[in-house]
């Protein structure tokens, strides 16, 4: 059923790397829009924020959750290295992920002045939170951790923390902060509109400089996250897309083009993470020191058969997946305005 | 404590408070959309206010499940990251399939349940509400598969690698349709239809007794009772099955819910009664042969004990005894409470007996406690063993976790999930206590429009 010619454990290294950036692509904005929630002072502002990711912050998560499970299934000894390797983590993102998500939920169940900040803090704190530890788990990736023989993590919490995989947290939360801002501007109008726009300049600004940190510290001190491209010059491209990308947001704003903007940021999020997934195929996790024992896509994958199993699966799946996010995002297009239903 | 005990605290805590909510989740949506059903074949505004109120009853749980649920994606990883190695080709499949087919179908329609009212059609509000409950059961399906895989494993083979051996696929249905999947599945969803119908139960029969939204109530209680009438009674039969199933293929498991240590024919069935683990006998009346009768249909046949299985084979016996009795008991509560309270609402009379409408004000409670008696059961039955009869529990441990790490985060997830159950229940008697909303009778936006006859 499926030809010889197709090497499954790319494929699912693509297809991972997919749902990872769909991921990021989706509930990076309403990380965003979490990060920046606390910056607008009026009840009915941070209530048009909410609903502007109220139907669809839920969906967006399943991304993450999909993903775990399809690490989980196609590469096991990953899935177990980096989980109980990174175990603080894991067990911050989750407390900061039940945050969020029950703040969303509980914030404007009561008319209370105290219960409202409470969850709005929880809310917004809990999607920095998120964002820095996803940030962390990537920098962690990309720099490489202690493993051993076995492939089991050989270090403790604190090394996971050094300065790139901190630059790393802080360039994710001001990439999801530009990519909130962009998506919250798309969802309303009037005052906070406006409002949202000059932030969008700002959360540019700041990622922007993040970036060109994060791209000098790659370059210097993280040479093989730029050999592939040192040696196929062509690839050069994807980072130039991804800089256009970039620079188009501010035009596309100015213009008052705010879906555009949004793609731009789309495109560049992409671009991003088809640089990432470049440099370190065929690695799934790097071992540093002692690179033999780093684990890849041959390595630490499920069998070929299982492999085969859930590419069918996947075949079935995504494209209702497809259908679905695309017809909710349709059915809640346009501007949000508050309801009875609303949050 | 040692780290093997602190991580399975951490497990059993975090999966049992998880798992308050995914059932109400499940059996709301089967009252919703019989609800909406209603309401679109009658055209009467009461069942569009029911469906309103009980949707938002329905996002209050939904959230909470999401919430408690991501956790337990994670811990597979994070505190048996050995057993996930070694299940991952197998387990991870059918985790994966989870998210595919069941979280996006259900997080997606979600939307439009929870927030499309004005923006869609009846019809097509109706189908979202469908896909809602159809994703929540999807999601039950997948996750009993997996679990089940746990205990009667199939259609596998193991195999050596480089970092030891694992379990991987020869047959996806064969571990689909393993040999207990199917009948646990059946039981489990019962349980999660009676969590939803006998909370809409509850509220109803506290709106009657407090002489409040009466005809809002009725129409409530009768949808509840009739799902939770339904479901009490084909659990007393999946049950009966599921159990049958567990002595073919745990018959260790068996005889710890039993608490049988001889291997018999005629074997008793003991009614209640306290384990005597030194002396391995059970002390309480028991009936002569039922226990033989119940599983094979016939009281000459021999019941498997425990002494067949080496001490360190064995099941904790006296907390896996009293937890299924606990189970078991609650179960036939809930017949007797759903059809006497359903004969009452039947003849119309329910509403002027005030102890009956008591009783199923704290009916909600039944299926909460019974479903987490079953879970803990089959959960305990199954150990000393994660995967029956391939590995251990304490084999399935990360390497490299201190007991520090995993205290410090059982004590967080503790203090998390006590403020988040104070919430819900706060927030919960605040939606209660406010009652269904009059404007409810009215639909607007897009619902408003004239249907054609």
């Amino acid at each position: 059923m499926i030809p010889d010619w197709l090497d499954l454990n790319t494929v699912w290294f693509v297809l991972i790397g997919a749902l990872f950036t769909g991921y990021a692509m989706l509930d990076g904005f309403d990380l965003g829009v979490g990060a920046l929630h606390l910056f607008t002072k009026k009840d009915e502002h941070r209530r048009i924020l909410l609903n502007a990711i109220g139907p669809v912050w839920d969906g967006n998560e399943v991304w993450l959750v999909t993903g775990g499970g399809a690490l989980f299934a196609a590469f096991p000894n990953v899935y177990a290295t980096v989980f109980s390797g990174f175990y603080f983590v894991f067990v911050l993102l989750l407390v900061a992920l039940i945050f969020r998500a029950v703040a969303i939920e509980f914030r404007s169940k009561q008319p209370m002045r105290w219960w409202r900040q409470m969850w709005d803090v929880g809310f917004a704190c809990g999607s920095v939170l998120s964002s820095f530890l996803i940030g962390v788990a990537m920098g962690n990736i990309a720099w490489g951790i202690p493993l051993d023989a076995r492939g089991e993590f050989a270090g403790t919490f604190f090394d996971l923390l050094h300065p790139y995989s901190i630059l790393l947290g802080v360039t994710t939360v001001a990439l999801f902060a530009m990519h909130g801002a962009i998506y919250a501007a798309m969802k309303t109008e009037g005052e906070l509109h406006e409002q949202l726009r000059g932030w969008i300049n700002k959360t540019i600004i700041c990622f922007v400089i993040c970036y060109a940190i994060t791209t000098m510290a790659t370059l210097l001190y993280v040479p093989h996250m730029a050999a592939r491209v040192r040696a196929n010059p062509w690839l050069f491209s994807i980072a130039l897309v991804n800089m256009l990308a970039i620079a188009n947001i501010p035009r596309e704003v100015t213009h008052r083009r705010d879906g555009r903007a949004f793609l731009s940021s789309c495109v560049a999020m992409l671009a991003l993470m088809t640089l990432f997934g470049l440099e370190m195929y065929p690695h799934l996790i790097l071992s540093n020191p002692n690179p033999e024992h780093s684990l890849t896509i041959y390595n630490a994958a499920s069998s070929q058969k299982t492999l085969g199993i859930m590419l069918l699966i996947a075949a079935i799946g995504v494209p209702l997946v497809i259908a679905y996010t695309v017809s909710i995002y349709w059915i809640f297009r346009g501007k949000v305005k508050l309801d009875r239903m609303s949050y | 404590m040692d780290v093997l005990t602190l991580s399975r605290i951490q497990f059993a805590a975090t999966v049992s408070f998880h798992y308050i909510y995914p059932p109400l989740s499940i059996g709301l949506g089967v009252a919703l959309v019989i609800m909406e059903a209603l309401w679109l074949k009658t055209g009467n505004p009461l069942y569009h206010q029911m469906a309103r109120f009980w949707t938002r009853i329905f996002a209050l749980t939904f959230a909470l499940g999401v919430a408690t649920g991501i956790v337990m994606e994670f811990e597979f990883g994070t505190n048996w990251a050995a057993y996930s190695r070694f299940v991952g080709d197998v387990f991870g499949s059918a985790l994966a399939a989870e998210g595919i087919f069941a979280f996006f179908l259900e997080s997606g329609f979600l939307a439009v349940l929870l927030f499309g009212w004005d923006k869609v059609s009846r019809k097509m509000h109706f189908f979202s509400t469908c896909m809602v409950c159809l994703g929540a059961h999807f999601s039950a399906i997948w996750i009993v598969v997996a679990n089940s895989w746990m205990q009667t494993p199939a259609g596998y083979h193991i195999v050596e690698t480089p970092r030891g051996p694992r379990a991987e696929i020869t047959d996806f249905w064969a571990m689909v349709f393993n040999p207990s999947s199917v009948e646990r599945l059946f039981h489990v969803l019962c349980g999660c239809w009676q969590a939803g119908a006998f909370l809409v139960v509850s509220v109803a029969a506290w709106y009657l007794l407090k002489n409040r939204h009466v005809d809002f109530a009725k129409a409530s209680m009768r949808v509840g009772l009739s799902i939770g009438l339904v479901a009490s009674v084909l659990s007393l039969v999946s049950g009966h099955e599921s159990a049958q199933g567990v002595a073919k293929h745990q018959p260790a498991k068996l005889a710890a819910f039993e608490g049988l240590y001889e291997t018999t024919t005629n074997a008793p069935l003991v009614l209640f009664g306290w384990v005597d683990a030194k002396n391995e006998r059970v002390i309480g009346p028991k009936i002569p042969g039922l226990l033989s009768y119940l599983t094979h249909g016939d009281v000459n046949k021999p019941v498997t004990g425990l002494r067949e299985f080496p001490p360190e084979d064995r099941p904790p016996v006296q907390r896996v005894f009293q937890l299924y009795r606990l189970m078991v008991g609650i179960g036939l509560a809930m017949i007797a409470v759903s059809v006497i309270g359903s004969f009452l609402c039947w003849r119309g009379i329910l509403f002027r007996h005030r102890w009956m409408l008591w009783a199923l004000v704290f009916s909600v409670l039944g299926p909460q406690i019974a479903n987490q008696a079953g879970w803990f059961a089959a959960e305990m039955g199954r150990q000393p063993w994660i995967v029956y009869g391939l590995m251990r529990t304490s084999e399935g441990l990360s390497a490299n976790l201190s007991a520090n790490a995993v205290l410090g985060s059982l004590i967080l997830f503790t203090l998390i999930y006590l403020l988040l159950f104070a919430v819900f229940v706060y927030l919960l008697n605040d939606k209660i206590q406010h009652g269904p909303d009059a404007a409810d009778l009215v639909p607007s936006g897009k619902l408003a429009l004239p249907r054609r006859q």
